[in-house]
């Protein structure tokens, strides 16, 4: 589905079938050098269960057009449009990673609010940040291997047969291949690293809200969710996954999801 | 990532979690369980990821398309009932009629006849060019092209495919390159960091390893934008617009890099149905967890014996890449640095008589019509694969009267060595 955001075209997968404004909407929001594709199943399974769903691509990413923008507080105002937009007035939030802050500063429209595979501060280190700036392939490398935790994890994403850590890093490198006069990958870990705003964005949450988290994800490690619990008094899942909970475990994933939406 | 020795043994499995078995356990079983009607329906729907039916995709085989994504540096598999029926799936999932195909000359005869009769009396059709014609593969483009396609060692010269070179041209004009790599495994080369787009094996041969299993891979790199070139040229619309056969999904939009393995799966597995059974991608795994030991071995004898028979005066001319004589040394050294690979023919100085002599004299070289054994196998085409052929015939094949096909085996070198001296002179009296 495209709509008009901005003046710049906005993409969001509707889960094979066609988007009802009428129908409890869910937006899933991905994470950084991702697109939609990350939230397939969950995406179609939503859409087939009485949801209408937007799976956004963000400004710059896949296939909406735009330059990205500056900051997460910056994407959470874009998101509010984009509901405008598409004529929700509220919706049940779902990011994972970079997305899940961009869903807590649009949180003030959120019916409920799921923060997946997330962390606060959403610190990156130096090295990581250099790397992405220097030598991007190289740390797209590093992150994939930071992001998953197994041999193989079944039943597999999008379905058997697919070998988890090659499609990451094929995503990550057509993401970035799509803005070739930008460095996509170190502007959105940069957006992460910067990220100080969630406390006062906790404050207008006025919706239930869960964290999903992987019990051995590497990248945001669900140890530094202490402040956001503070916080956000939310429930707690965590799911024997990596970072990448959405593929490495599909089925802990959507039993989490069904619970966080109630 | 892990390194290849290590994916080899481990990547897409994991201890069964209800025994708790270390090795791969085979799941012959043709359908799963459904737990209620509603997820037998997010299974057909793909809401959920899972096993319905075996030919669709199966636990086993799951393992053994996994570990192959992971030892081609892809992102994920589809396990065929043979390597025929690889590059079958691979054309059907990219075309249908009105179709059209780059292929080098330097083919596998089953691969040359699938391109040239079978799939044109479907309307696809083929242009066939010299491997290392760059101008001519470029040439032959049209507008209905939507492959480009060749073997990482060519038959029957082991012409070295110069994959960074026919992949730049091919996605200068928006088109994908398939690479049949049966002769060098991913331990060799992996085409798909040399630039391929899709690669696919005869796993019959060097990944099964035991000539015990006829089967084949087709693994997709995920590295071709198919929207992209869509976009601009129209092409690829079997996996960039909607499909009445499956909910009206454009696979391309469902997974941004997994659209060809999507349709491959829900169309070509589906509806052709050359699927591999489960016992088969078992024995692969058997196969794959030794596959860097035994490739190492294959290359190192291969080339003991290839400098062996280029030093005898009965040999004329030995048509191994690893040899400086051969014309695509040097490619060979930068793309193959591991190895040549471990078959390869030589050209007898006598007559048909005189290699089917040699052939006859041999103890330990069966003589059958397979390569990638773990025991040494030997063909004369003139008297076997190509007997209805005239010499001249023969010839313009790439193939003389003495022209004797090798596939080199994991035992003592200096057996496999003295085995072919003996047969050597006899051959000479014959």
């Amino acid at each position: 589905m495209k709509l008009r955001v901005d003046g710049q075209e906005a993409y969001a997968y509707t889960g094979g079938k066609a988007f009802d404004a009428t129908l409890p909407c869910v937006v899933f929001i991905h994470g950084a050098l991702n697109d939609h594709s990350v939230w397939t199943l969950l995406a179609r399974w939503c859409a087939h269960h009485g949801h209408g769903v937007l799976a956004v691509d963000l400004p710059g990413h896949g296939r909406s057009a735009g330059a990205p923008l500056r900051s997460i507080e910056a994407l959470g105002q874009w998101l509010h449009r984009l509901l405008d937009a598409a004529g929700v007035g509220k919706a049940a939030l779902v990011g994972h990673s970079m997305g899940s802050l961009i869903a807590l500063e649009a949180a003030q429209r959120a019916t409920a609010l799921v923060m997946v595979g997330t962390a606060y501060p959403m610190k990156v280190s130096d090295a990581l940040l250099a790397t992405a700036r220097e030598r991007p392939d190289e740390a797209i490398q590093r992150v994939t291997a930071f992001s998953h935790s197994l041999a193989s994890a079944k039943p597999g994403f999008p379905g058997p047969g697919a070998w988890l850590r090659g499609g990451s890093t094929a995503l990550k490198r057509r993401i970035q291949a799509r803005q070739p006069a930008l460095n996509l990958f170190e502007h959105d870990f940069k957006l992460c690293d910067a990220y100080a705003n969630a406390e006062t964005a906790a404050g207008r949450v006025a919706c239930p809200v869960s964290l999903i988290l992987g019990a051995m994800d590497q990248m945001t490690s669900p140890k530094q969710t202490a402040t956001l619990e503070a916080w956000l008094q939310p429930r707690v899942h965590r799911l024997p996954a990596g970072h990448e909970i959405m593929a490495e475990a599909p089925e802990a994933m959507l039993a989490a999801l069904r619970q966080a939406l109630g | 990532m892990p390194g290849f020795d290590t994916l080899a043994l481990h990547a897409g499995a994991v201890p069964d979690p209800g025994t708790g078995a270390r090795a791969t356990p085979l799941h012959l079983s043709t359908s799963f369980v459904f737990e209620n009607s509603e997820h037998a329906a997010s299974l057909f729907n793909m809401e959920r990821s899972g096993h319905v039916y075996s030919r669709l995709s199966n636990p086993t085989t799951a393992v053994f398309e996994e570990r192959m994504a992971a030892l081609e540096g892809g992102i994920g598999a589809i396990a065929t009932a043979s390597g025929q029926a690889a590059l079958h799936l691979a054309v059907c999932t990219l075309m249908g009629a009105g179709g059209h195909v780059v292929a080098s000359t330097a083919l596998y005869g089953g691969s040359h006849n699938l391109l040239h009769y079978t799939l044109r009396r479907f309307g696809i059709a083929t242009t066939f060019v010299d491997p290392r014609d760059l101008d001519a593969w470029r040439s032959a483009i049209q507008p209905e092209t939507r492959l480009l396609f060749g073997e990482s060692l060519g038959n029957p010269g082991l012409d070295v495919l110069d994959i960074p070179a026919v992949s730049a041209l091919a996605h200068e004009a928006g088109l994908p390159l398939l690479v049949d790599a049966t002769f060098t495994t991913p331990y060799l080369q992996r085409p798909a960091e040399l630039g391929a787009d899709l690669v696919y094996h005869s796993a019959t041969k060097f990944l099964c390893g035991h000539g015990t299993v006829v089967g084949g891979v087709l693994v997709d790199a995920g590295s071709f934008d198919w929207d992209a070139a869509h976009a601009k040229s129209g092409r690829f619309e079997t996996l960039c617009e909607p499909y009445d056969g499956f909910h009206g999904m454009v696979f391309s939009e469902e997974s941004t890099v997994g659209a060809f393995l999507l349709r491959a799966r829900r169309e070509g597995l589906r509806d052709f149905g050359a699927c591999m059974s489960p016992h088969t991608a078992w024995l692969m795994l058997q196969g794959l967890e030794t596959l860097p030991l035994r490739m190492a071995r294959h290359v190192a004898n291969a080339q003991a014996v290839a400098e062996f028979l280029a030093t005898q005066p009965l040999v004329d001319k030995v048509g191994y890449p690893g040899l400086p004589s051969h014309p695509d040394h040097a490619l060979a050294q930068r793309l193959l640095p591991r190895g040549a690979g471990a078959v390869f023919s030589f050209d007898l100085n006598g007559s048909r008589d005189q290699g089917r002599a040699f052939i006859e004299s041999l103890k330990l070289f069966s003589h059958l019509a397979n390569v990638g054994d773990a025991k040494s196998l030997v063909i004369h085409p003139a008297s076997t694969t190509h007997f209805r052929m005239d010499d001249a015939a023969l010839r313009s094949a790439g193939i003389g009267p003495g022209t004797i096909r090798l596939s080199i085996g994991l035992e003592d070198p200096a057996d496999l060595i003295d085995d072919l001296k003996r047969a050597l002179k006899t051959a000479g009296k014959a």
